[in-house]
């Protein structure tokens, strides 16, 4: 039985854990939702520059006093940091396509076994649009996914073949859910880290796309920072 | 009316002349991302205006009540070209009723389709899309084996733009994030009205500092005191 997480813990388990996949130095986009809350937990010694995508190279975090003039991707007030660029859409978008940007990070309605990524419509109900999700995950040299592991009701992410729209095809480099650690390693889904307490077995119920379990199996990076009961 | 002055010095009008210009059935570009960036007093002059039939050429559509999110909410648009309009639940659901055309397009494409467009290219080759339903229905061309979709340049009757100071010859400086689009769509449209903090008088602003030439400017207009209009 796979434990049930407060939706607290749960979010910042996921961003924790890809906080520790930068390098310093590296240039990365970060999208709403989860992925949002990596900034929080870049680890001491690693200096990331955050691209949002409507123009800023070098954005901070919320200032103590807002200013519409300056928002993220998401809408929300950011600041530029020291040393940082305010720069036009086809700037911006030129950097992301271009292959300027080490990482991107982006939340997931499917991820398939061949590295697909949908995360930008559900025909007859939604149609949100792609924004930049689709230049991201073309351009970004790792495309990050952040997504907890089942939908709510329990419906499965990690499939063997997205039935969505996608958004990238074979792009993912790297899955990152509450309970593993899946990455994409010549073209083969591998399981590196499972969550404590989770078991390979639990993973397999809860995950449609095949695997391969990595011979390096560890315990998810991060969890020990987590908050003891 | 004396022609030269106009061609050089940029008439300073009221919103309401401004989007006068603006006729049903026109295309407008609007500049802007999320709340950031857009022309507000301009859109409310159009709202206020009531012209319909217009092709939207925007971003987003912002929010139900919020700068150009109210052209389509009061149902004065008959075609959108964006890349996100999740914002909007007017968009959504007015599409869903079939009572509104909207073309998605990813953003990076997007504004690349109106650089096209106001730089005399015939199109563009981007690997965005490749693989996707977006790609349907479009040339897919392989270089160095490599495949790029051909997007084809896009072009409006008249954009409105938001920069932060001009001077008279309709030079623009942008603020913050607020630049976003704005440039872009300045060199796209067959007229430009530009919506801005402050109108200097020329030689005020540092070319240096000047990212928008006036020579792609038509009409300056000055914000007004709405919520958005004031703090962004």
């Amino acid at each position: 039985m796979l434990p049930v997480l407060d939706e607290e813990v749960l979010r910042h388990r996921i961003a924790r854990r890809i906080a520790r996949e930068f390098e310093d130095g590296d240039v990365v986009n970060l999208g709403i939702g989860i992925p949002t809350l990596v900034s929080d937990h870049i680890p001491e010694g690693v200096r990331v520059t955050f691209q949002t995508e409507n123009g800023v190279v070098g954005a901070g975090p919320k200032p103590p006093e807002e200013d519409l003039r300056f928002i993220g991707a998401g809408g929300r007030c950011l600041s530029v940091v020291p040393g940082g660029a305010l720069i036009a859409s086809d700037f911006s978008f030129g950097l992301i396509r271009g292959g300027h940007l080490d990482a991107t990070v982006l939340g997931a309605l499917q991820v398939d076994q061949e590295a697909n990524l949908a995360n930008w419509w559900i025909p007859g109900k939604l149609v949100p649009g792609m924004g930049g999700a689709m230049d991201l995950v073309t351009g970004a040299k790792h495309v990050i996914v952040a997504t907890t592991h089942t939908t709510k009701k329990g419906g499965i992410k990690l499939v063997k073949k997205c039935n969505l729209p996608l958004t990238g095809a074979g792009v993912v480099s790297l899955v990152v859910t509450e309970y593993a650690v899946f990455r994409f390693v010549d073209g083969q889904m591998v399981l590196e880290e499972l969550a404590p307490g989770i078991t390979e077995e639990d993973i397999r119920e809860i995950t449609e796309a095949e695997y391969v379990t990595s011979p390096d199996l560890g315990v998810m990076q991060g969890c020990e920072e987590e908050q003891q009961d | 009316m004396n022609t030269m002055p106009t061609k050089i010095i940029k008439p300073v009008t009221s919103a309401e002349e401004a989007v006068a210009h603006v006729k049903p059935g026109s295309s407008v570009m609007i500049g802007g991302f999320n709340y950031g960036g857009i022309p507000y007093t301009l859109v409310d002059a159009l709202v206020e205006a009531g012209t319909k039939d217009l092709t939207l050429v925007a971003n987003d559509t912002a929010y139900d009540e919020v700068g150009h999110g109210k052209l389509v909410t009061a149902g004065q648009v008959r075609k959108v070209i964006a890349s996100h309009v999740g914002l909007n639940k007017a968009t959504q659901r007015l599409f869903n009723e079939g009572k509104l055309d909207l073309e998605l397009v990813p953003q990076g494409t997007f504004v690349e389709r109106i650089r096209a467009g106001g730089f005399g290219l015939g199109g563009i080759l981007t690997p965005t899309g490749v693989g996707t339903v977006h790609e349907e229905g479009k040339q897919v061309l392989e270089i160095d084996g490599h495949k790029y979709i051909l997007e084809l340049p896009l072009r409006a009757d008249v954009a409105l733009i938001r920069g932060y100071r001009a001077d008279r010859y309709g030079n623009i400086v942008y603020y913050g994030t607020n630049r976003n689009f704005n440039p872009a769509m300045a060199a796209a449209a067959d007229l430009v009205i530009a919506e801005v903090d402050a109108i200097l008088e020329v030689g005020e602003l540092d070319p240096n500092d000047v990212v928008t030439p006036g020579i792609l400017v038509d009409i300056l207009v000055l914000k007004g005191d709405s919520y958005y209009a004031s703090r962004t």
